[in-house]
C-alpha cells in the first residue's frame, strides 16, 4: 500500500532506503541487505539489453527470494573465494526519482549508481540504471523488485560477485 | 625464446607430467597458437539454431576475429570475416539480425550475405575490375555437427568427422536427451571476461579435483548432490579422447543411483511433459537409460564445451585476456526440462554465477602465480600411475585425476610442432 505522505515525503523516505541500501553493500552486510527484501522480492541483471525477457534469456542475474537468499548464504560461507577477500566498494548514487505509481501498488522508483569495486584483479567501475519496486511492510520500506541494468551489459563483463 | 624456431623447445616445455609456467603467458607463445591453433585446426564458431531462417546472421568469433555466421537465401550457413575487402573496415556493426546484404558504412560497399561483392559506389573508377576476386574474407571449410558449426582456415585437412573421433558420441549423447533429438541455442550469452591465459580454462573444464574446493561454498549451502560426484570415493571418470577432446564421465555414478533425471536433481515426476515425451520418441526402456545417463561433461578442442546443462565457447583474445561464452542448451520438443535448464544455468555461471564466479577467480590468480618463475613448471602428474583404458581404447581415470590436462598438452604440443 502507498502511504498517505506527500510525494516529497516519500521521496525523502525513499532515497534514505537507497542510500542505506548501498551503505549496506558497501559494507558486505549480507544479513542486514536480504532483510531488506520483502518475501516475494526478485533481483534482476539483464544481459544483452535493457528489456529482454528474463523467462527466455539468459540473465546476469534473475534471482528470486530463495535464490536470493543463498546467494547470501554462500557469501556467508567465506569460502566464495570470489569474495574472499572481498572486494573493496563504493556506490554512488544519483538521479532518485518517483516514478509512476499504480493506486495502492508498490512504489516505483528510478535511480542511477556508479560503484567504484577494488579487487584482487584490478580496479572496476560499474554504472547503471536501478528501477526498484518499494513496499511498506510493517511500516518499514521494503523491496519487492530491484532490477539493475548495466550500461555495458551486452559486452563481456568481469567477474562481478558482490551485492550490486 | 624463439618460439618458432624447433620442435626441441616444445619438448623443453612439455613433458609428460607437467608443463613450463611461460606457455600461459608468453606473448610471443599465445601469436603461435593462433597460427597452429586458432586459425589452423577445427575450432566451434555457432550453432544452427541460431541462424534459423534464411538471411539471419550471427556475430561469432575464432579468436580475437569477429566473423559473421549466416544462413544465405540457399539456406547454406557461410562463416565471413567481418572486414570489407576494400579498406578493411567492419561490415557488420550488430549481433544479430536478418540482411541479404551488408552495406560498408566507409564506402557503401555491399557484399550479400554469401560473401560475394555485388555492388560498390562509382562503380566507373574500377573498370575492368573482376569483382569475384574482391568477396569478403571467409572461413576456408565450414562443417556442422548435429547442427553445431565448425569453421577451419585451413583450407585441407582432417575432417570434423575425423577432428571430433571418439567425442562425436558426446554429441550423439548430448542431443539424444532431446525428444526430437536435436539441441537449440536460443536463450542468449552471458559473456564472461577473465585476465587469464584461455588456457587455463580449457584445462579446468575437466578438471575433476577441484570442486570440492573450489565449489565448497555453494555445494554447502544449496544443499547440493554435486560434491559427492567429485569425492574421492566416487566412481565416475576423467577420459582423452584424443586430438585434445576431454571428458568427466560421470555415468557411473548416475547408473548408481538408478534414478532418471537424477543426474540434473530432480525427477520424472517433476518433469512428467519430459519423460512422457522421451518415452514416446525413444521407447520407454531407452528413454529410462538416456533420462538415467544425463548430458555429457565435455571439453571439445580447442573452445566448446558442454558442461551438462549448459555450453561454453572459449575465445581468446590476448594471452593473458579471455571470454567465456555461455548459455543455457535447449533442447527441442522440451519446454519444462528448458525453463528449468534456463534458470539453473541462470544460477551457476556468468560473471554473478555461483560456480563460475570462484572459477574464474581461480584462473585469474593462477594466471599471476605463474608469473612466479620458482618453481617453474605446472605439475600435471596426478593418477599418472593409474591411467587405465576402457573398451574404446581410450585413456581414462578416477575423476580426480589429471588424465584430461594431459590429454590436451600432448595434442597441444603435436599442434605446436606441426610446420
Amino acid at each position: 500500500m502507498l502511504s498517505p505522505e506527500s510525494s516529497a515525503t516519500l521521496l525523502i523516505a525513499v532515497t534514505a532506503f537507497i542510500y542505506k541500501e548501498a551503505r549496506l553493500q558497501d559494507e558486505h552486510q549480507y544479513e542486514a541487505w536480504e532483510a531488506l527484501w520483502t518475501d516475494d522480492g526478485v533481483y534482476w541483471m539483464p544481459a544483452n539489453g535493457d528489456d529482454i525477457d528474463p523467462e527466455k534469456e539468459m540473465s546476469i542475474i534473475y534471482d528470486n527470494r530463495s535464490r536470493i537468499a543463498l546467494r547470501v548464504k554462500q557469501l556467508l560461507t567465506g569460502k566464495h573465494f570470489t569474495q574472499t577477500p572481498q572486494s573493496r566498494l563504493r556506490h554512488f548514487v544519483s538521479n532518485i526519482e518517483l516514478m509512476d505509481q499504480e493506486a495502492g501498488g508498490d512504489i516505483a522508483v528510478a535511480s542511477n549508481s556508479l560503484v567504484f569495486e577494488s579487487s584482487l584483479r584490478d580496479d572496476t567501475i560499474w554504472a547503471a540504471r536501478n528501477e526498484y519496486r518499494l513496499r511498506y511492510v510493517d511500516g518499514e520500506l521494503r523491496m519487492a523488485y530491484k532490477k539493475v541494468t548495466l550500461v555495458n551489459n551486452d559486452k563481456a563483463l568481469y567477474t562481478l560477485s558482490f551485492l550490486i | 625464446m624463439n618460439v618458432m624456431a624447433s620442435v626441441s623447445q616444445w619438448d623443453q616445455l612439455i613433458g609428460p607430467d607437467r608443463v613450463h609456467g611461460s606457455l600461459y603467458t608468453d606473448p610471443a607463445i599465445f601469436e603461435a597458437e593462433l597460427r597452429n591453433i586458432w586459425y589452423r585446426t577445427w575450432v566451434y564458431v555457432g550453432h544452427e539454431s541460431e541462424v534459423a531462417n534464411a538471411n539471419d546472421y550471427v556475430i561469432k568469433s575464432i579468436g580475437p576475429q569477429s566473423v559473421i555466421m549466416t544462413r544465405d537465401e540457399q539456406g547454406k550457413i557461410n562463416l565471413l570475416l567481418n572486414r570489407c575487402s576494400h579498406r578493411g573496415n567492419q561490415v557488420c556493426s550488430f549481433q544479430k539480425g536478418n540482411a541479404r546484404s551488408f552495406t560498408c558504412p566507409f564506402h557503401s560497399w555491399t557484399f550479400a550475405n554469401d560473401g560475394r561483392l555485388v555492388g560498390y559506389a562509382f562503380p566507373d573508377g574500377y573498370e575492368g575490375q573482376d569483382k569475384s576476386k574482391l568477396a569478403l574474407g571467409r572461413v576456408a571449410r565450414v562443417e556442422s555437427y548435429r547442427g553445431f558449426v565448425f569453421g577451419s582456415f585451413a583450407a585441407e585437412g582432417a575432417s570434423l568427422k575425423e577432428h571430433l573421433g571418439g567425442a562425436a558420441e558426446t554429441i550423439d549423447r548430448l542431443v539424444s536427451a532431446s525428444p526430437e533429438g536435436e539441441v537449440e541455442v536460443t536463450a542468449g550469452f552471458l559473456k564472461h571476461r577473465v585476465n587469464a591465459n584461455w588456457k587455463f580454462i580449457l584445462e579446468n573444464e575437466c578438471d575433476g579435483y577441484h570442486p570440492a574446493f573450489v565449489h565448497t561454498s555453494i555445494f554447502n549451502v544449496a544443499d547440493s548432490a554435486i560434491g559427492t560426484l567429485y569425492g574421492g570415493k566416487s566412481t565416475a571418470l576423467t577420459r582423452d579422447y584424443g586430438n585434445g577432446h576431454t571428458e568427466i564421465d560421470l555415468r557411473p555414478e548416475f547408473r548408481k543411483r538408478d534414478a532418471p533425471m537424477s543426474w540434473f536433481g530432480t525427477s520424472t515426476e517433476r518433469l512428467s511433459d519430459y519423460a512422457s515425451r522421451m518415452n514416446a520418441a525413444y521407447g520407454e526402456s531407452r528413454a529410462r537409460q538416456i533420462m538415467i545417463d544425463g548430458t555429457p561433461h565435455v571439453m571439445i578442442f580447442p573452445n566448446l564445451f558442454i558442461a551438462e546443462i549448459q555450453m561454453f565457447v572459449i575465445q581468446p583474445l590476448a594471452v593473458d585476456d579471455s571470454v567465456q561464452h555461455v548459455t543455457a542448451l535447449q533442447f527441442k520438443g522440451a519446454p519444462d526440462l528448458n525453463r528449468r535448464l534456463r534458470q539453473q544455468t541462470m544460477g551457476s555461471v556468468g560473471p554473478a554465477g555461483f560456480l563460475l564466479a570462484d572459477d574464474s577467480e581461480m584462473y585469474e590468480r593462477c594466471h599471476r602465480g605463474v608469473l612466479a618463475r620458482n618453481p617453474e613448471w605446472v605439475f600435471l602428474g596426478r593418477g599418472e600411475r593409474r591411467e587405465g583404458r576402457d573398451a574404446d581404447g581410450f585413456k581414462v581415470g578416477h575423476v580426480t585425476d589429471e588424465v584430461p590436462s594431459r590429454g590436451i598438452w600432448r595434442h597441444y604440443r603435436s599442434l605446436m610442432e606441426a610446420k
